[in-house]
């Protein structure tokens, strides 16, 4: 026998169902007057500083139709590589932007969208610097766990070819699935849940 | 609010095997939106390190009462009325403050107020089914509300849920983000429940299960349910890495 770390089990998840809106977008939903609105749907505000982009694309399931009762999150750092975080050591982020946003796919076309601004580098552990990257976090009715992943940028190929995550992915004609398609300031990021374009999901 | 700074060390791993799987086919839908590829790992960084925070601000005083927050004037949601409460912890059984709880729930007729939701039990007026707190120092939260029912759903012909709650939770890291229900202790419907199942560990569906605590219902008022969160603890950094040289 041996002591008792005295460690506790982490809650086991359990799917956050097709009715995700009616706890985290009751405004969105139609629910109005519990909340003064929803929480995540403004990152920014007329202050922010950074180059400001918008983030928008589908989740696509194994038959090729797109969500339309999933909600997503996202989290990035502010332009100059901070994250607005009590758990941030290294310096305060523009106090502007919240780095976190929050919406469901649209009902009819799944079509999810965020207003941003492109994030700045920041340092993976061994202070080697990671690619600007927004990380996404999925829930819906049939994902029993929350999918993590990343949305990288198509104009940062210098970058993007150095960072320390996506040099770990063996499988490296993977990789495109992690980069957004750009077309002005709208990145669209697509996301599959299965098949031949199935994107990276990470185990952070 | 809480002068203690922060932790910032990185996460002890999910147990991958304590949550459910991806693909579970007695729960249908998690056929086609389950990834066949496996997870990539890497060591948690700045930005799963780090996450957003909630300020007490943003509470509205009736945000963790459903009996009230949705209904009219001098009306209150119909249904066997109960507080639950319980604490936020990490895994090394610490109270995590200061972090964002939301619920959500079907009523006590087991009917959600959802554009999407078919089932043909009544919608409580008086009811909307969502509320939210903000944990204490010590970890803690509570809310009222009434206790939802159970209710049937398209997976298999006659699959019914066991009453539940839906559970979000913000730690103080983004790699800390869960979102879970909770289940209520005697419910028979907890067993036979496809999405409950989808948990292989007995213990880990008995720990979303919340208990009966008779000690602290509000006698002729509402009976109380204790359910404790738990997330992953942060490894606390005994002797720091350091760069050679430095
Ligand atoms: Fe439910």
């Amino acid at each position: 026998m041996v002591q008792d770390l005295g460690l506790l089990k982490e809650s086991a998840s359990q799917t956050a169902g097709p009715y995700v809106h009616i706890g985290t977008a009751p405004n969105f939903l139609g629910t109005t007057g519990v909340y003064p609105e929803d929480l995540g749907i403004s990152m920014v505000n007329d202050k922010t500083r950074g180059e400001r982009i918008t983030i928008t694309g589908r989740i696509i399931d194994g038959t090729g139709t797109p969500l339309r009762d999933a909600l997503i999150e996202i989290w990035q750092a502010d332009s100059g590589g901070l994250y607005n975080s009590p758990t941030e050591t290294r310096g305060a982020a523009d106090p502007n932007f919240t780095g976190w946003g929050r919406t469901p796919c649209d009902f009819t076309t799944g079509v999810f969208t965020f207003e941003t601004v492109k994030p700045g580098a920041t340092p993976y552990p061994d202070r080697r610097m990671q690619a600007p990257h927004v990380t996404f976090w999925i829930v819906a009715r049939g994902i029993n766990l929350g999918l993590n992943t990343r949305m990288y940028f198509p104009d940062e190929e210098k970058a993007n070819a150095e960072d320390p995550v996506l040099k770990r992915i063996e499988h490296q004609n993977r990789v495109p699935t992690l980069i957004a398609k750009k077309d002005g300031s709208t990145y669209t990021f697509d996301i599959h849940l299965q098949g031949d374009n199935e994107t990276i999901f990470f185990d952070i | 609010m809480h002068n203690i700074k922060p932790e910032t060390g990185g996460f002890f791993p999910r147990d991958r095997n304590w949550h459910p799987k991806a693909y579970t086919p007695d729960y249908k839908t998690s056929v086609v939106r389950s990834p066949q590829k496996a997870l990539i790992s890497f060591p948690n960084t700045v930005g799963e390190i780090t996450g957003p925070m909630f300020g007490h601000d943003l509470l509205g005083e009736l945000d963790d009462d459903l009996i009230y927050n949705y209904a009219k004037p001098g009306e209150s949601a119909i249904g066997e009325r109960i507080i639950v409460y319980g604490k936020v912890l990490d895994e090394r059984g610490r109270g995590i403050p200061g972090v964002l709880v939301e619920f959500w729930q079907a009523n006590a007729a087991g009917r959600y107020r959802h554009r999407n939701e078919g089932y043909l039990a009544p919608l409580d007026p008086n009811f909307g089914g969502c509320g939210r707190t903000i944990s204490g120092e010590d970890g803690s939260y509570r809310f009222r509300t009434v206790k939802p029912g159970p209710y049937p759903w398209p997976n298999g012909v006659n699959d019914w849920r066991p009453s539940h709650i839906h559970f979000s939770i913000f730690g103080t890291g983004f790699a800390q983000r869960l979102i879970t229900q909770m289940y209520f202790e005697g419910d028979p419907l907890i067993w036979q429940c496809p999405i409950v199942r989808t948990i292989n560990d007995e213990a880990a569906i008995k720990q979303l299960t919340a208990a009966l605590d008779m000690a602290n219902t509000i006698p002729m008022d509402a009976r109380a349910y204790k359910f404790d969160i738990v997330l992953r603890g942060r490894r606390s950094t005994l002797f720091e890495n350091r760069m050679e040289g430095n």
